[in-house]
């Protein structure tokens, strides 16, 4: 290159790609190589910027890149191969959309002569992922990857956040083009609205300050959006009572007097009795989800609604709403604070009280109570010790089912970020692999998986990835040799027909454990569990799987039936026979 | 329940067509007809859909349009006074003095023309609202239709409202 005519300098599409991520300030990559990628694998081979997490399933890698940009608020970035590397993202990437969270996903694809061929390996990427991403593209001129790459990081973490497919055929990635990595990108079909509407906000500001039994709820917008410091301000100076969703914890503080627990299907009973009794309700990044609702037709049957939300279609999707707002949460819960603060109007200090009053005696029928002095480790009981020990200050994240619900309802979280599951797919097999990304993200930080027999057994591989990047987490294990939340339905509603929901060969966890090369601990005794969960905690640098044997009877209570009201719930059998004696 | 003409302004690239056809299929929403070509600018395709529902639905699925990244602007021409226009193909039997005669007749109340005289047929060109090919179509003896090709509904505003970037 010393002739002053030659060309500027190439490099490979593979090799774009990588810079390309670099300049997006990606450390970790979570990926698995294949056929299609050998390419990209080359290239990441020969540089040193960027980690490479090999997970052991693809739909891992997912999750792993999950966990990260959950706890993180960064973009997490999978790369795979064709084929069934594609195929197996697809739990990953639906259950990414379903809870808006950023990621990039560059998959490789067959050469474009073989486009279409059913050549080995080939899947249409683009088209199989296309109802569960935010946007996807097939890139099919290696001069369009690196600005390919950067339109797919902003769609990813801009507006509602949500995955970002990247198809890449192999032969793009061997084509040479000269590297420029575009600085601002401008999508003239993608404007997402960032402040909200000022005479909205002002309206809904007097309507929350006439109202007589206002509530307070709110979801994982305000966890996504960064607006947990805004929406503790908002709500000490209201001095309303809040309750959260299950994706929407930590954004507020569960230890502070005004925070009623998680509403919904398992939901307090506080919180679902004064959703129903409300007459003005503030939903703030939550979409009113089936399992928040209950029967839409009797929710919150006397209140007047204001919704603010990132996302217009959110709004009135379910419930209508009074006071629609579209925005980001932060600024216009900014902007709600300045009109509360400016406004002529106070609180009606009289009617509040009241309201707090009626809300203590519900809080007084105690509804997750549950039975402290049986013989049998309670679930709960294994949360409370763990939010004892950790003092409600360790990344958790869960699998889906009973034990995501005692999670839910007795982990006290009071930081948003620190509470990572499977909310809008529920997705069995995401805690492990998602607490792999948390440990990444926070290498420093204690990492909890709490999981059940059932779940953890559907990526129970990654213990070999733990073990390859030593990654140290502690997994819970809520073993009841069922898969509880099913046969709980089945119990109730199904005349106790157990249907295929007894795990009748369940593994030794503690050896099993122990081939991956960690430790494992077995635990019968409820006199066991905080000593175990000590030396547990303890072991910083190894990864501990302990096995509780718990109840297997136990169920989560307070519990609304599918297509019940909200304020239909079935309590604890424990609890009423406490009442009757 | 009422039926609604949207237009949309769509980024003329591969999938996005795809795109709007899936969000239709995957939440359950009515597609009566759909018309699309690219405009005077080839980047971007003008794409006119012809749904039902009550006004939640319509409210959603243009919400859930907009959110479709390559969807530019769209506009319910239903809201206002519009123009819709839809071109209709159709062969029919003319075997008999008699057919021809009365064909003929139908296509000239109803301002079509003939296209295609075949040895046993005639092919019909007519344009008009949809209303109008249904009026044609229930007009002409059922017996003698051969093949019926609608483009579906192309719709524009009428006066000052444009649907542009």
């Amino acid at each position: 290159m010393n002739d002053a005519t030659s060309q500027p300098e190439t490099m490979t599409g593979a090799e774009i790609l990588v810079n390309s991520l670099v300049q997006e300030g990606v450390d970790i990559v979570f990926g698995y190589p294949g056929g299609s990628v050998l390419h990209i694998y080359d290239a990441m081979f020969k540089q040193k910027q960027i980690r490479h997490i090999l997970v052991r399933h693809e739909q891992a890698a997912v999750h792993a890149a999950d966990g990260y940009a959950r706890a993180s608020g960064r973009t997490g970035v999978v790369l795979v191969t064709s084929g069934p590397g594609v195929t197996n993202t697809i739990t990953g990437i639906a259950t990414a959309y379903m809870d808006s969270i950023p990621l990039v996903i560059i998959t490789g694809q067959v050469p474009t002569s073989l486009i279409g061929n059913d050549a080995f390996q080939e899947v249409d990427s683009v088209g199989i992922s296309r109802p569960c991403v935010k946007h996807n593209f097939l890139v099919n001129d290696v001069k369009k990857l690196a600005e390919t790459i950067k339109k797919a990081f902003y769609l990813a973490a801009s507006g509602r956040p949500g995955p970002v497919l990247v198809d890449i055929p192999k032969d793009v990635t061997a084509h040479r083009s000269v590297f420029e990595y575009p600085g601002n990108i401008e999508i003239r079909s993608y404007k997402p609205i960032l402040n909200g509407h000022p005479g909205q906000i002002r309206k809904a500001v007097d309507l929350l300050l006439s109202a007589k039994r206002p509530m307070i709820y709110t979801g994982g917008g305000v966890v996504l959006g960064n607006g947990s410091k805004e929406l503790v301000e908002l709500t000490k100076l209201f001095g309303y009572p809040i309750t959260q969703t299950l994706m929407g914890l930590g954004s507020y503080p569960a230890t502070d007097p005004q925070f009623m627990g998680m509403l919904g299907m398992h939901g307090t009973y506080e919180a679902n009795m004064a959703m129903h009794e409300c007459d003005v309700l503030l939903a703030i990044g939550a979409r009113f989800d089936d399992r928040v609702t209950g029967d839409v037709k009797t929710f919150c049957p006397q209140a007047k609604i204001i919704h603010v939300d990132i996302d217009p279609s959110s709004i009135s999707k379910n419930v209508r709403v009074d006071i629609p707002i579209v925005g980001t949460v932060d600024r216009v819960l900014q902007d709600m604070i300045k009109a509360v603060q400016e406004s002529d109007r106070k609180p009606d200090v009289e009617a509040l009280a009241a309201w707090w009053k009626q809300i203590e005696a519900w809080r007084a029928t105690k509804c997750l109570r549950y039975d402290r002095k049986s013989p049998l480790i309670k679930p709960q009981f294994v949360i409370e010790k763990l939010y004892e020990l950790t003092q409600g200050d360790a990344y958790i994240t869960s699998d889906v089912g009973q034990h995501q619900m005692f999670v839910a309802q007795f982990y006290k979280f009071t930081k948003p970020r620190r509470w990572i599951n499977s909310g809008g797919l529920g997705t069995m097999g995401f805690g492990m692999p998602s607490a792999m990304g948390v440990k990444l993200a926070f290498p420093n930080e204690t990492v909890v998986c709490i999981t059940g027999d059932a779940s953890i057994q559907m990526c129970i591989q990654e213990l070999s990835t733990c073990k390859q990047f030593d990654l140290p987490l502690k997994i819970v294990n809520l073993n009841n040799g069922y898969m509880g939340m099913v046969r709980q339905w089945q119990e109730m509603f199904y005349d106790k027909r157990y249907s295929h929901t007894y795990l009748e060969a369940l593994p030794d966890f503690v050896k099993l454990t122990e081939s991956y090369g960690h430790i494992g601990m077995l635990i019968e005794k409820p006199g066991d569990v905080e000593n175990a969960l000590r030396e547990a905690l303890a072991l910083q640098n190894r990864l501990v799987f302990l096995d509780f044997k718990i109840d297997p009877s136990e169920n989560v209570y307070p519990m609304v039936a599918a297509g019940k009201g909200q304020h239909e719930m079935i309590l604890s059998p424990y609890q009423e026979e406490r009442e009757l004696a | 329940m009422r039926r609604h003409i949207l237009s949309i302004l769509l980024e003329n690239e591969p999938g996005a067509l795809s795109r709007v056809a899936g969000l239709f299929s995957a939440r359950g929403y009515n597609i009566e007809s759909l018309a699309v070509a690219p405009t005077q600018d080839p980047s971007m395709s003008r794409m006119t859909l012809v749904t039902w529902g009550s006004e939640e639905v319509i409210e959603q699925i243009t919400k859930q349009l907009n959110k479709l990244v390559e969807v530019v602007k769209l506009i319910d021409l239903s809201e206002g006074s519009h123009i819709e226009r839809e071109l209709l193909l159709l062969k029919v039997k003319v075997a008999t003095a008699n057919q021809r005669e009365e064909v003929k007749r139908l296509v000239d109340i109803f301002r079509g023309r003939i296209i295609d005289v075949g040895d046993a047929t005639y092919t019909i060109e007519l344009t008009g609202a949809c209303d109008k090919m249904d009026a044609f179509l229930k007009a002409v003896e059922a017996s003698l239709i051969i093949e019926v090709v609608r483009s579906g509904v192309s719709g524009i505003g009428r006066g000052q409202k444009s649907l542009y970037l």
